[in-house]
């Protein structure tokens, strides 16, 4: 089952997901990318239904883009997470979408954030959030361990420990997950964090 | 599991001496899930009305960001604050618009009328308003609620009176209730002053 989990440490937020694409009993790949980065300063960590994750979020990274181009600015991340959960709102009672979110972002103004937005709309700045049967490991283990200000090290220490319980306890364990990161100096990716590697693609 | 039931709330509101209180839990949950225990039910309208939205959040959200709209076109046209009992006309009709495909929400309304006189209601998800003389409940806990503010209530109680009465009301109920808690968010009004105010109960 797909796992996505984030928190905010010390002018900075970090969102992990395991990169498992699965249909039933069969995985696809296990090196799906379902961190998108939504702009130079945003991130956006993506589980659930794999078209509507796709399209959605992609959806999401255009609009984004083009109020930048209009406007000349960027959005905040606040503005952005709004954005994202009216769409969903919208669509929720029409064609709803199966996407959970955790959108990190940093502001120059107001620092690192994380916001969870629910498939059903549900907006809320959190410090630490998960989607998936991943959480019921994760969260508890971040209650345990996270305090407000931790370092680069520490949270990634964390994440470390988040990745080995769920590695360890639930029954169908993604093997891999990608961490990216989202700080002043924009959003990107961190590590990989794989146990099983697709074996190379034969060369024509 | 109900969809009313889905994030789990409690809220209450009471009359006192020319003034109320509306209270509210503060637990935000994904059925037996804790998400956060920093979410706001309570929404301030005007400086001297108060909204409360209880069942699903996202419906709350969605329907606490469209009446601040129309208030604020309200505040456009008549220039001046809306009376606490037009709003609560406004959010039935808003309620019952949607009748066959409703928000899934009981709203909890105070305010001070003309002359600060307090006056509270609630309705139902369908707009139905239920307005009373002593005290409303709404969420999850709302038979607890009932209970306790039906043997705690008393007529005519000054602002500090009453504060502590709607806490140990909210307290009592909310520990009975596994869907709601995680502390209590009181906001007692009167003519002259807010008083916000955060309570630490069982965090359980």
């Amino acid at each position: 089952m797909e796992c996505v989990f984030g928190l905010v440490g010390n002018g900075f937020a970090i969102v992990a997901a395991d990169t498992s694409a699965v249909h039933s009993i069969l995985v696809h790949k296990s090196n799906e990318d379902k961190i998108m980065v939504l702009d130079s300063h945003k991130l956006i960590a993506a589980s659930g239904e794999s078209g509507d994750r796709v399209q959605f979020t992609e959806y999401i990274q255009k609009n984004v883009a083009l109020y930048q181009f209009r406007n000349g600015i960027p959005l905040t991340t606040a503005a952005a997470a709004n954005f994202t959960r009216g769409e969903l709102a919208t669509a929720l009672r029409k064609n709803p979408y199966f996407v959970n979110i955790l959108l990190a972002g940093y502001d120059k103004e107001t620092g690192p954030s994380l916001y969870y937005i629910d498939y059903i709309a549900t907006l809320h700045k959190v410090d630490k959030g998960a989607f998936g049967y991943g959480s019921y490991f994760s969260l508890s283990m971040m209650d345990r361990h996270y305090h407000s200000g931790m370092t680069v090290e520490e949270a990634i220490d964390l994440v470390d420990k988040c990745i080995m319980e769920i590695r360890s306890r639930l029954v169908v364990a993604p093997p891999n997950f990608v961490i990216k990161i989202v700080d002043k100096d924009g959003a990107r990716e961190y590590a990989w964090r794989e146990s099983v590697k697709d074996a190379a693609v034969a060369s024509a | 599991m109900s969809i009313f039931e889905y994030n789990g709330s409690a809220l209450v509101a009471m009359v006192g001496k020319n003034c109320f209180a509306i209270a509210s839990d503060r637990r935000l949950g994904v059925q037996l899930q804790t998400i956060a225990t920093d979410f706001q039910r309570i929404f301030k309208i005007h400086d001297r009305l108060f909204l409360g939205l209880s069942g699903l959040a996202t419906d709350a959200q969605t329907l606490y960001q469209r009446l601040v709209f129309r208030h604020k076109l309200y505040q456009l046209r008549e220039e001046r604050d809306i009376k606490p009992e037009t709003f609560a006309n406004l959010v039935s009709a808003l309620l019952y618009e949607k009748r066959f495909g409703p928000y899934f929400c009981q709203p909890v309304i105070a305010g001070l009328g003309v002359e600060d006189k307090p006056f509270i209601c609630t309705m139902d998800s369908i707009g139905a308003k239920e307005l009373a003389k002593d005290f409303v409940v709404a969420g999850t806990a709302s038979e607890s609620l009932y209970g306790a503010c039906e043997s705690m209530f008393k007529e005519n109680m000054e602002p500090e009176e009453l504060f502590e009465t709607v806490s140990q009301a909210l307290l009592s109920s909310v520990d009975r209730d596994c869907l709601s808690g995680w502390g209590g968010h009181v906001y007692v009004v009167t003519p002259t002053e807010v008083k916000e105010r955060i309570l630490k109960g069982r965090m359980d």
